[in-house]
């Protein structure tokens, strides 16, 4: 196993340790499965993400494609399944019911494992007692344990970069809901995760605010960050990522590169779904 | 109305009401600061999913709740000496049972509070990778308290006004010693009019303050 | 390890359960005359008229605001001298008690009237109708059905507030209690049980109140507290 660290594509000197080893997936998904109470919404689902991999997770409503993006930090815990992060399986495996295989998860695995995989979330869920600073310095403190100074100019870089320095002292009530999605990110991005989950980002947000939000993503692809990104945007979509995953029914149901599944989809509900959305042009 | 109002002997004994008032104001914030935090742990109880906490804390609250305090009060001072091998002063059981009334009614408050929270909020400290009691301490409980502060504070007031029940086991506060001057000096309707009045004066302004703390997180909601 | 013994509280069960039939009397008077009390003196506040508004609101603030025993012991050792008038313990109890819910009670008035939205008193006007009668036909029907649990809740309230009359001698059964602890030296008994009897009294009650809000609420109303 070779491991090398370096900042693949990063355009600063600010980068996170990437892991450029290409053998062993950053993510490997295995036989996943969730089930709500009767109801089945993932039916079992493999994906394979290496580093640097940009994925974008298209479907229709209810076809469980929020709900595989929550498993993957554990927001969801999966009914069945086996979920690798950079080689190391996350629970413990023991014997269950009837032959099956019953995974547990400990809180303070799956803490560490959110400190490793960062999530934006539709409704951006900015804390809004804090400020844009204090939001995007909180991981950092109560989570890393960094001292204030340092989490404070930490802060203020990821800021920065998603061009809101100057808002670092406004609260959340006073930010447009681009600005508060690039908070989000920020915030997401102090962690320094090696993965990054999208969840609708742009969702939520009045159709001028979405370019702005779709810019700063467009950014951190160009830094080779390893990205997995769950929306309606299909010609965002096209554009960003460099594979495409389309959901049906639980189960993805194609998936190529865009050229593959967004220009010539194979499956008959791939192409209905792109048709209804097709207001993108190439 | 035949009566000659006289207030001198009321006036002319400071130090009995000065000795109330400090009584008053002694148990009140003994049950204030007791109430609350206890409320605060009863209010984490009743949120918790967790069977043997839930219960034992929602019986807690019910039971606290649904019996007058002075009941509790008087079976602090009468009944549990009969239990334990420690005497129980006045102040003991009088404090005792108004701070655990105080502990349930607050505990709901809290419990209510933190229940308002929405969920994006742990979601947003989770996906940080916030522990359950990291994400309550800092994000959680900071929004939630100020949505209770009202509620609380009508709690408090509440609290400050049993403080007159500890006069049921001869606690030294300003309606014991009301009885005290109507007693020595047979002048009931100045005494007690004058702790009436007393009483009002102190805890009207704290009134129509809490009315404007409400008032003020309703336009800010 | 200490004895209990329920025996003497089964053999003087009388005196406990004249007690509740006290409070329960007790209560029963306060509700009947607080109940139309308290609605005259939330229209009296809402009058337009300061004259009248004002002497309302401030009885209703110092009622709200002084603590009951006080007023209690106000009413049984002060006003009888005052107005040389002798009171017996029930009297002076139901008058502190009426008075006391009266005042709270028209805060909950006020509250469901002033919910009610403004245009249908304007409507009712606008059909010709007095402000009287539109309060009466138009408003208070409304606001009576929002108000029911919130009425119920102070209702429990008060339950749990005569008992204080146990300190001015009127024979309720938390006085009862006291006869009967000091008469047998079983205090812990005689509490333990007389704190059950409340509890199961006003638990009851709750619940009932509860089934009554949430079957409101189904049905589309909304309440005030």
């Amino acid at each position: 196993m070779s491991w090398s660290a370096g900042c693949a594509g990063a355009t600063d000197d600010h980068c996170s340790m990437t892991i450029t080893d290409t053998s062993v997936p950053l993510l490997r998904v295995t036989g996943l499965r969730k089930h709500f109470g009767k109801d089945e919404i993932i039916k079992g689902i493999d994906i394979d993400v290496a580093p640097g991999d940009r994925i974008a997770i298209l479907g229709a409503s209810g076809s469980g494609k929020s709900t595989l993006l929550r498993c993957l930090n554990f927001m969801e815990k999966p009914t069945a399944g086996r979920i690798e992060l950079a080689g190391a399986a996350i629970g413990v495996e023991r014997p269950g019911r009837n032959g099956t295989v019953d995974t547990v998860y400990t809180e303070r695995e799956l803490t560490k494992v959110r400190q490793r995989v960062g999530m934006v979330f539709q409704q951006f869920n900015l804390f809004p007692h804090m400020t844009a600073l204090g939001n995007v310095m909180e991981g950092l403190r109560t989570v890393k344990g960094m001292a204030r100074d340092a989490a404070g100019t930490k802060a203020r870089e990821q800021l920065a970069r998603v061009g809101l320095d100057d808002k670092a002292d406004t609260y959340p009530a006073r930010l447009s809901g681009g600005q508060k999605q690039r908070v989000a990110i920020a915030r997401a991005l102090a962690m320094e995760p090696e993965l990054l989950l999208f969840d609708e980002p742009t969702s939520a947000l009045d159709p001028e605010l979405v370019g702005e939000v779709l810019r700063t993503i467009r950014t951190l692809a160009e830094e080779g960050r390893t990205m997995l990104l769950v929306t309606h945007e299909v010609g965002f979509a096209y554009h960003f990522a460099n594979r495409i995953l389309f959901i049906a029914d639980g189960v993805i149901h194609e998936q190529g590169t865009p050229d593959e599944v967004l220009k010539n989809p194979q499956q008959v509900r791939t192409q209905a779904f792109l048709a209804r959305h097709n207001e993108f042009h190439f | 109305m035949n009566h000659q109002w006289n207030f001198d002997a009321v006036w002319d004994n400071p130090e009995a009401l000065l000795a109330g008032a400090a009584g008053t104001l002694r148990i009140f914030a003994i049950c204030l600061v007791l109430g609350l935090a206890l409320g605060l742990l009863v209010g984490l109880g009743r949120y918790s999913t967790r069977k043997w906490i839930y219960l034992p804390t929602s019986a807690f609250v019910e039971f606290f709740r649904n019996t007058p305090v002075l009941v509790q009060i008087l079976w602090f001072y009468f009944a549990l000496p009969m239990l334990v091998p420690f005497e129980i002063s006045p102040l003991m059981a009088a404090a005792l049972g108004i701070s655990l009334n105080s502990a349930a009614f607050s505990g709901e408050i809290f419990r209510a509070g933190i229940q308002s929270i929405e969920r994006g909020q742990w979601e947003g400290a989770q996906a940080l990778g916030m522990r359950h009691a990291q994400a309550m301490r800092r994000i959680i409980l900071p929004q939630a308290i100020k949505r209770m502060l009202p509620a609380l504070t009508n709690r408090a007031i509440e609290i400050f006004k049993m403080s007159t029940l500890a006069s049921a086991v001869a606690y030294v506060e300003l309606l014991q010693q009301g009885k005290l001057i109507a007693s020595l000096n047979y002048n009931p309707i100045e005494a007690y009019t004058v702790i009436a009045l007393l009483f009002f004066a102190f805890l009207y302004p704290l009134v129509q303050a809490t009315y404007v703390l409400e008032r003020r997180m309703r336009r800010g909601d | 390890m200490y004895q209990w013994d329920f025996t003497p509280i089964l053999a003087n069960s009388g005196m406990l359960a004249a007690g509740l039939l006290n409070t329960l009397k007790l209560t029963g008077t306060a509700l009947a005359f607080g109940i139309p009390l308290g609605l005259a003196l939330a229209l009296l506040r809402l009058s337009r008229l300061r004259s009248v508004a004002w002497p309302a609101g401030f009885l209703i603030e110092f009622f709200r605001t002084t603590p009951p025993l006080v007023q209690l012991f106000w009413f049984f050792f002060a006003l009888p001298i005052l107005i040389q008038v002798e009171m017996t313990p029930f009297i002076a109890a139901s008058l502190t008690f009426s008075i006391q819910s009266a005042a709270f009670f028209a805060e909950v008035f006020r509250a469901g009237i002033v919910s009610i939205d403004r245009g249908q008193s304007e409507a009712a006007r606008a059909l010709g109708m007095s402000g009287a009668q539109a309060m009466r036909r138009v408003i208070l029907p409304q606001a009576v059905k929002r108000m029911i649990p919130a009425f119920m809740e102070r209702s429990i309230e008060l339950m749990k507030t005569t008992t204080l009359v146990a300190t001015v001698s009127y024979a309720d059964l938390l006085f009862q209690a006291n006869e009967l602890a000091q008469k047998t030296f079983r205090p812990l008994e005689v509490f333990t049980v007389t704190a059950l009897i409340y509890f199961t009294v006003i638990y009851t009650v709750s619940l009932v109140v509860h089934r009554v809000e949430r079957r409101l609420a189904v049905s589309g109303e909304t309440t005030v507290h």
